[in-house]
């Protein structure tokens, strides 16, 4: 079985009126796991024995009407810590590291009883924007397995698009949740900044990342992303506001009307290709035809972003990797004869190539000299991209656009080019600059891969963009199309 | 453009963050950090004359709490020391940090 013809309420009725047992539900998505994963590899870490007992322990408890995540099987990207169970980030840096808590976000779904089915691949430390740079070989996209399925969250993507599981915890620094929504043909969103707690997340770019779900519709996204918000007394940053429900807004009465859409010139540039283009242009007017307004609006300072997020997000990346020092956990490299040569070698042999390249920038945007040139003119710019945001929520409630420049690339095509790979990412990290909620939606195909439309709302009104991700939905088929996996190459 | 980092400035950023690159390894990294640096030099042009840096998107300020060690169950001490590379007697064990291999140099 798969998991595209059943929305989160359905499959949980199925649990409540025993059509199907926690246990049973388990074991079909792990076996549809396990059947995809010589041509996907969207896993590292296969939960069977752990996923299998704690949905037996479900059956055994009973699963109440209003307990709608108890016995649901999902997945988690490999950089969120989970109790005894292996925490790699895809790195050779922790490829043994069992975690001894879990993060915030594990322990709130665990209050609900969701099955945990397993790890899913991942850049190495979420830097990448293919899933090619893990340090124990690239997940593939289920549409065809030539193409890559995005990154940093390609295993989740992967795994969300193949129909393996409802949905799958990401996280996005810089577009790692909503790339691979758009490049798989499933949901993406990524909330405010500060909406979810970071605590117990591998850190990357700490001003940036947020957890964020794949999921296969827009419901269960905006459901989900209730379950983990809240205020977490181990994370600082992490905001008090009252957490809505959602997904109780969802039904047939929710609509756009008098919702004043944006929509950037700067998104819409021959940067774009036309067949995204076109879609998102089909997009806008059937927002107007529901009763939306659609205008031009400008975002000016978009094209600084890329060269503003590498400056700031690796900058906090260097610090950040600066724990892995191999004394504490992780890799520790042999024959270290003094304490740098323990540092120098664990560093160097334990770290994939773009996370030193990562580590290189930030340090060098760091170090005496360059910090007012690259770290301080990028902070400043920063601010810049922000305010181009608050202008135009002055008089609009949602940002709409393409996510990405294009449907996915062929695995390869780009690795020798950290540059070229650096683009992809244009319109997806100056949400994450700003802190703004923003979430991908199907929203058509070319050449037989699917892309995204990318929402964008105003701080904590994750509300607007789950409405309109849903109007949407109701009003296309994009998202009832599923690769054919076994059936192609 | 291009010609914004040398191999020399390589090497000390390198120092700097713990890594070292090999005689092979060098030209090719110190031609695509370049080609970054490139990429970085479009600020340049982008007017920032009394704008405030911006660190983080969040609106809190100096959030506090108590002052307090949380203790760790023998087990979660046990469970952490697994994850050390070396451990004895409840300890972290690291190499020796002084290399007595130069005979007192």
């Amino acid at each position: 079985m798969n998991f595209f013809d059943k929305d989160l309420n359905q499959v949980h009725e199925d649990l409540v009126n025993k059509k199907v047992s926690a246990k049973e539900l388990t074991q079909a998505s792990i076996d549809n796991i396990k059947d995809h994963e010589e041509a996907l590899h969207a896993f590292l870490r296969i939960n069977e024995k752990e996923a299998l007992a704690a949905a037996e322990k479900v059956d055994e408890e009973g699963i109440a009407k209003d307990q709608l995540l108890a016995g649901i099987p999902l997945a988690v990207k490999d950089n969120i810590l989970t109790d005894g169970i292996t925490t790699t980030a895809a790195s050779k840096m922790l490829e043994h590291f069992k975690p001894v808590y879990d993060a915030t976000v594990i322990a709130k779904l665990k209050e609900q009883r969701f099955i945990n089915v397993g790890k899913t691949n991942l850049d190495e430390f979420a830097m990448g924007s293919s899933t090619e740079n893990s340090a124990f070989g690239p997940t593939h996209n289920p549409w065809n397995t030539d193409y890559v399925p995005g990154g940093s969250s390609g295993g989740s993507g992967a795994a969300v698009g193949a129909g393996e599981v409802l949905g799958a915890l990401g996280t996005d620094t810089g577009g790692s949740v909503r790339m691979p929504g758009s490049l798989n043909g499933v949901v993406g969103s990524k909330p405010t900044y500060g909406r979810v707690s970071r605590y117990g997340i591998v850190a990357f770019g700490s001003s940036f990342d947020q957890v964020g779900w794949l999921t296969q519709n827009v419901k269960d996204n905006a459901y989900l992303t209730s379950v983990i918000s809240g205020h977490d007394e181990h994370d600082m940053t992490s905001s008090d506001r009252e957490v809505p429900n959602f997904a109780a807004g969802l039904n047939d009465n929710t609509n756009v009307k008098g919702m004043r859409i944006g929509l950037p010139k700067e998104y819409m540039t021959d940067a774009i290709s036309p067949a995204v283009r076109k879609g998102i242009e089909d997009a806008a007017k059937l927002y107007e035809s529901l009763g939306a307004t659609v205008d031009e609006v400008s975002l000016p300072h978009t094209e600084d972003g890329i060269p503003v997020y590498y400056i700031l997000a690796t900058a906090e990346a260097s610090s950040n990797l600066g724990r892995y020092d191999g004394i504490r956990y992780g890799f520790r490299a042999a024959d270290a004869k003094n304490i740098d040569d323990v540092y120098v070698k664990t560093r160097s042999e334990g770290f994939g190539p773009e996370v030193k390249r990562r580590i290189m920038l930030g340090t060098f945007a760091l170090s005496a000299g360059s910090y007012d040139a690259y770290f301080m003119k990028a902070a400043k710019v920063r601010r810049l991209i922000a305010n181009d945001f608050v202008n135009v929520f002055k008089d609009h409630d949602l940002i709409i656009g393409p996510m990405g420049t294009d449907v996915a690339f062929k695995l390869g095509s780009e690795t020798q080019d950290p540059t070229q790979m650096y683009m992809n990412d244009i319109l997806s990290v100056t949400a994450n600059m700003a802190g703004l909620p923003s979430m991908s939606v199907p929203a058509g195909f070319s050449k037989g891969l699917p892309f995204g439309m990318q929402l964008i709302a105003k701080p904590f009104d994750e509300q607007t963009m789950f409405n309109a991700g849903y109007v949407f939905e109701q009003n296309t088929d994009f998202h009832k199309q599923h690769p054919q996996l076994g059936g192609q190459n | 453009m291009a010609n914004q980092i040398n191999e020399e400035q390589v090497k000390h950023v390198a120092a700097l963050a713990k890594l070292e690159f090999s005689d092979q390894e060098l030209p090719k990294f110190t031609k695509q950090l370049d080609d970054i640096m490139d990429l970085f030099a479009q600020l340049q042009k982008v007017d920032t004359d009394d704008v405030e840096p911006m660190v983080s998107p969040t609106d809190l300020v100096n959030v506090m709490r108590d002052d307090k060690a949380e203790h760790a169950s023998a087990r979660q001490i046990r469970r952490m020391l697994d994850n050390a590379p070396d451990a004895a007697a409840g300890l972290i064990k690291v190499p020796a940090i002084i290399d007595e291999s130069g005979d007192g140099e």
